[in-house]
């Protein structure tokens, strides 16, 4: 043995944020766990372990670099900085944390120590960095929340001293949960296991579809010296879950036959170290490989995955009114076209982690959740207990877009952790979680717009298929949600749209960020283009006259008497889209290589809130005798601003100062349930429960002072002032636990579709236009954006920065929808061959709020998250199309795909 | 677990010797490429031998040491000629990847879309091995053997790249991908020129990358360029027999596009490395 070798338990001598440590480790285990498990920096975050995303930046003396790429031995003598230390101790770190909370550069948080420990080595050596210098410094860290602009707002403001004020409703206020989030101390799905914790991971089918048998297990287990395998043998309950009633089809673990390439079917539990020598293709399963469809053409035909479900179709929608058919027969022109997209991976920085441990004769899971009631609910079923039985604690959620509702961690560490009477973690590997996590619905679009010669709509016949892949999760929301959506928010008198989703040999289809309305916009937004170039109408026109307008009827006959603000968003873009047609046209005027300029627009509307089913939230709130103000806010905050908002709009109801409010996190023993966060359902309507909560609460105190509904109330240790006019009045506060409470509940009014489609399926829409501006290189096919305007009807904006913060980042989903996501069964399970934006593919985007109000909205807000992204892709494209007269039809528009549309478009 | 981290380049071929051994540096290939699975029983950490690492001036040409980071390449004093090499660094990866990854370590990954070897290849770089049997030195073209396939030996380690001077000579490098940061190549060209008296290309080196099994010189339209004027270029280029690519269709790109995008590159990388605008 050399002298320069170094074996296990060992000690590693380092300098960590300024203190010298000195800890025993395997030389090669990837210096992100290192300092994760072993130095207790969890600031650090894993993304990724393959130097893809960047989450897990640190300092080696003064460089950023991967930790995750890094072998701990290799920190030996050196001097390792973490965004925790940074924030507490360097003054670049201290500048970035001040500039980071006033422009909301964090949302989930997740990305935030990587970005923000790249910035402070930027910082160092240039004090003052231009727009390219941040991307480039900052280039090699995804965030899949912000679309970034925030974040080269606040690292170009490092410097910056401007102050935000906390405020009610209208506010721009920095976000109430933002300084654990920029100070590295934000604890995610991972950072939460105690000491001791076991770790569990899964054994999962390498084939898209195979039967499969087991081993010796039992021995496999004895002999790597594991505490527990488990099987679908081990589920007490039922060993199945889904989120749609009727639809729960999804086992745990599979049982016999593995349906897609990533579903479980064994885990295995052991010490953290131990499972981290292990390679788990060793683990006793014989596969026997079956044919497989993975698309809807082969899986109509294929061998049914669900016996009740014949031709493997799960389920159809349909919305019809009038007489597509005779409308377009009568149109002065038809457009008409196929349009595909691809499997689209939500992608938030933060696999699916978590812990659960046993607790009497309940079990506790803590994890990144979207929905903890119906998590709650649905691991009880597995477990076989009552709902009771069971807690969700969600931790800080690393985004979410819709795949982290369904249930991922929750009930492996239910069931081991119950087993084993120890608590036990897990993380999902990426591969893992791309392979194995819900998708957002492939589609094929058939679509024929019909148009008058004056420019308005005659018809349109819409057929969707989605490929929902081997078990239901959302597909039934996506195929109900799509025909309602895929008219866009015009009028139409005759329109047919129905929609069909497929099962197939796939990783389940599910909830993303506008449930199908985006891939559907990308056909029918286009083809508004076609018509209108057919007219020889100008494209904004065209789309101005046909916008619904309150007082018209949607194409399931509901009718709006406030709130549907299209045209306002339309007429918001007018002057933005004049300037930069005049500037594109001069460009291309001009232009002598093969650089060429395009504009596009688009519109998206999107109902808020589930499809003409109940979806109420509760709020509970109380005052204490010693004049706290505790808010019981169960809506989790995935990033997109709940936690804000609702403070915001409970404070403004109750009327007093925002900063007085104290939060109770969500859990669900603590928190009534205010369901799921999706849908752009929290702002409207938790924030409506929010609202009628701190309105009740206000009028209980009103009551016991006999003031007017004028007074202003001053809450304080043991009693409440109020002023009314001159008078003053005060309401003592005594007793244990609170001594005044309030609990209100909103749910949205809507009436169920009939046969034909036909009712009012959402309360409120929200709806938007978005432009973008690009170059296209039209000798590579390569595009440039140059700027997005999108213009937004918020109703009212509860937080005019968040508002923004959504658009940006929805903006930077729509792009990667347009320009280069697409995920491959088998093929794209990694953040290298899965491209998202980087912080250089995202332009500028101005940000028009347009408030029209709205009769149900809280303060007349309306949700918002869904609709950022839906024009995103439709606009881009149209803008290709404009710049060199390519017509994208099936996505993701790479570079190869742009110029083989240039050179069909040529011949 | 064995973890050798030797500092001297007699320790580190002793270690490789003694049995079977993985070699890592900057780690950005090598954890990657365990996936989900665990380390190697044993590593040897190369970044601690001081000899390896820097550019320095050596008779008739330059020496980069085996663990030179890209980050080193982009901050170090270096002529025209290194222009392509420099633009190729900063689109390795990431800043991250860049303090990180080594020289070395790109052209032993040996992948096909190595953001690092159709520059080197325009240098005329050659690479210093040392082993059990001694030191060699052999073309960067004749090390790269295939897809993750080198010439390296049992034992054998990269200690270093020398390029020889090309007085006069500029370089240039386009990266083709599908996103701005953080992006596997779709295809990649590398030139470097080296001009005439009277302004014409004197000698062109060009190699592409991304679109055959190993990154490849161009010798034909290399030659067709010699005595070219700048004019002249779009019609060479043109015409430009470019069978001896064998793109790939995959997910980043068909065969065709590459092609296609390729000739477009070549023009556009040559009249860079003239120094003129592209």
């Amino acid at each position: 043995m050399s002298l320069d070798q170094v074996t296990d338990g060992l000690a590693i001598s380092f300098d960590l944020n300024g203190e010298r440590l000195s800890l025993s480790a395997p030389p090669a285990e990837r210096l992100s766990e290192f300092l994760r498990e072993r130095a207790g920096a969890r600031d650090v975050k894993v993304g990724c372990n393959a130097g893809d995303c960047g989450a897990c930046t640190v300092l080696v003396d003064g460089l950023p670099v991967c930790s995750c790429t890094t072998a701990a031995a290799q920190v030996e003598g050196r001097r390792v900085e973490t965004q925790s230390g940074l924030a507490k101790a360097d003054p670049d770190g201290q500048a970035l944390v001040a500039a980071f909370q006033r422009h909301q550069a964090a949302q989930c948080g997740i990305c935030t120590p990587g970005m923000m420990v790249s910035a402070v080595a930027l910082l160092r050596e240039v004090a003052e960095p231009s727009e390219a210098q941040v991307q480039d410094a900052l280039g090699g860290v995804l965030c899949r929340c912000t679309g970034y602009r925030k974040i080269i707002d606040a690292v170009r403001d490092a410097k910056g001293s401007a102050s935000v004020a906390p405020g009610g409703v209208g506010t721009a206020m920095a976000r109430v949960d933002g300084l654990p989030k920029v100070t590295g101390t934000e604890a995610f799905g991972d950072d939460v296991a105690p000491a001791g914790a076991l770790t569990l991971r899964v054994i999962r089918s390498p084939h898209h579809r195979a039967a499969f048998t087991f081993g010796d297990i039992e021995a496999w287990r004895a002999a790597n010296g594991l505490d527990l395998v488990l099987t679908a043998a081990d589920v007490p309950g039922v060993n199945r879950f889904g989120v749609i009633p009727g639809f729960e089809d999804q086992p745990v673990m599979a049982e016999g036959e593995a349906k897609f390439r990533g579903e479980a079917v064994a885990a295995v539990v052991g010490a953290g170290e131990r499972l981290a020598m292990l390679d788990l293709a060793d683990f006793p399963v014989r596969w026997t490989p079956l044919p497989h469809a993975l698309t809807p053409e082969e899986g109509l035909t294929a061998a049914l995955l669900h016996e009740e479900r014949a031709g493997n179709i799960m389920c159809r929608g349909l919305v019809q009114r009038g007489d597509a058919e005779a409308a377009l027969a009568g149109a002065a022109h038809v457009v008409e076209g196929d349009f595909s997209t691809g499997f689209i991976e939500h992608g938030y920085i933060e696999p699916e982690a978590g812990f659960a441990e046993r607790v009497g004769d309940r079990i506790e899971v803590h994890c990144c959740t979207q929905a903890p009631y119906m998590n709650r609910d649905a691991v009880a079923k597995v477990m076989g207990l009552a709902p009771e039985g069971v807690r969700i604690v969600p931790t800080a959620v690393g985004g979410g877009f819709g795949s982290k509702l369904d249930l991922t961690t929750q009930p492996f560490l239910a069931l081991a952790a119950w087993k084993l009477g120890r608590p036990v973690r897990m993380a999902f590997t990426r591969t893992e979680s791309i392979s194995s996590s819900t998708k957002r619905h492939p589609s094929q679009v058939t679509m024929r717009l019909g148009v008058n010669a004056d420019g308005t709509l005659a018809g349109a016949d819409f057929f969707g298929t989605f490929n929902t892949g081997a078990y239901a999760s959302w597909g039934p929301t996506v195929a109900n949600r799509v025909p309602i959506h895929a008219s866009g928010p015009y009028r139409f008198a005759d329109y047919r749209a129905r929609s069909v989703a497929v099962h197939t040999n796939c990783t389940p289809s599910g909830a993303f960020r506008g449930f199908g309305v985006p891939q559907s916009a990308v056909a029918q937004e286009q083809l508004l283009d076609m018509a209108a170039e057919a007219l020889g109408l100008d494209k904004l026109e065209i789309r101005r006259r046909n916008a619904l307008t309150n007082g018209d009827e949607t194409v399931t006959g509901q009718v709006f008497d406030t709130g549907m603000g299209i045209l306002d968003c339309l007429d918001a873009l007018k002057p933005h889209w004049d300037r930069a047609k005049a500037e594109a046209a001069a460009f291309n005027a001009a232009a002598i290589g093969t650089k060429r300029r395009g504009i596009g627009v688009a519109s998206g509307w999107y109902g808020c809130g589930n499809t003409s089913m109940s979806n109420p939230s509760t709020i509970r709130a109380g005052i204490t005798a010693d004049g706290r103000i505790v808010l019981h806010q169960g809506a989790v905050d995935i990033g997109q601003g709940s936690n804000t908002v609702i403070s915001q709009i409970f404070a403004t109801a109750l009327g007093v100062p925002v900063e007085r409010i104290e939060r109770v996190s969500p859990d669900t023993d603590l928190t009534p349930d205010a369901g799921k966060t999706s849908a752009s359902r929290q702002t409207f309507i938790t924030g409506n429960a929010a609202r009628l909560c701190g309105e009740a609460l206000r009028a209980q105190v009103l009551r016991l002072g006999n003031v007017s509904e004028a007074a202003v109330i001053e809450i304080t240790p043991g009693a409440i002032r109020l002023t009314d006019g001159g008078a003053e009045r005060v309401v003592p506060l005594s007793g244990e636990g609170y001594a005044l409470e309030a609990t209100e509940s909103y749910d949205p009014p809507t009436k169920p579709l009939d046969e034909n489609g036909q009712g009012d399926p959402y309360a409120v829409f929200g709806t938007t236009a978005q432009m973008a501006e690009l170059e296209v290189d039209t000798a590579l096919g390569t595009v440039k954006l140059l700027k997005i305007t999108a213009a937004h009807d918020v109703g009212k904006a509860i937080n005019p920065l968040l508002v923004e913060g959504q658009v940006e980042g929805g903006v930077a989903q729509g792009i990667g929808l347009a320009l280069m996501e697409e995920f491959l069964p088998g093929r794209t399970e990694n953040l290298h061959d899965y491209l998202i934006p980087t912080i250089g593919d995202v332009p500028p985007v101005d940000t028009l709020i347009v408030e029209t109000g709205d009769m149900h909205g809280p303060y007349g807000a309306k949700g918002l998250g869904e609709h950022c992204l839906i024009p995103t892709a439709p606009a881009i494209l149209n803008a290709i199309a404009d710049a060199c007269g390519a017509r994208v039809h099936h996505l993701p528009a790479t570079p190869a795909t742009v110029r083989a549309a240039i050179l069909a478009a040529a011949t | 677990m064995l973890f050798h981290r030797p500092e001297t380049l007699e320790n580190a071929i002793g270690i490789m010797q003694a049995g079977p051994v993985r070699p890592l540096a900057g780690g950005t290939d090598l954890y990657p490429g365990l996936r989900d699975g665990p380390p190697p029983a044993a590593l040897i950490d190369l970044s601690r031998i001081a000899g390896l690492r820097g550019i320095t001036r050596e008779d008739g040409g330059w020496r980069i040491g085996a663990t030179t980071t890209w980050t080193d390449i982009v901050r170090a004093d270096l002529p025209a000629l290194f222009d392509g090499l420099r633009a190729a660094a900063r689109e390795v990866g990431s800043v991250q990847i860049q303090n990180a990854g080594t020289v070395a370590g790109n052209i032993c990954n040996a992948s096909p879309a190595a953001d690092g070897v159709p520059a080197l290849l325009t240098l005329d770089a050659e690479v210093s091995l040392a082993g059990p049997g001694g030191s060699r030195r052999l073309p960067l073209g004749d090390f790269i053997t295939g897809v993750r396939r080198t010439a390296l030996g049992e034992g054998e380690i990269v200690t270093a790249l020398h390029v020889p001077d090309a007085p006069g000579g500029r370089g240039a490098f386009v990266k083709l991908g599908a996103r701005r940061y953080l992006v596997i190549s779709i295809a990649m060209v590398s030139a470097v020129v080296i001009p005439a008296q009277d302004g014409t290309i004197g000698e062109a080196r060009i190699a592409v990358g991304a679109c055959s099994a190993v990154a490849r010189r161009l010798p034909g339209l290399e030659a067709a360029l010699a005595g070219c004027a700048p004019e002249g270029i779009a019609t060479v280029v043109a015409a430009a027999d470019l069978s001896a690519l064998t793109p790939i269709d995959d997910v980043r790109g068909s065969a065709g596009y590459r092609l296609d995008a390729v000739r477009e590159i070549l023009g556009r990388v040559i009249v860079a490395a003239l120094g003129r605008e592209g």
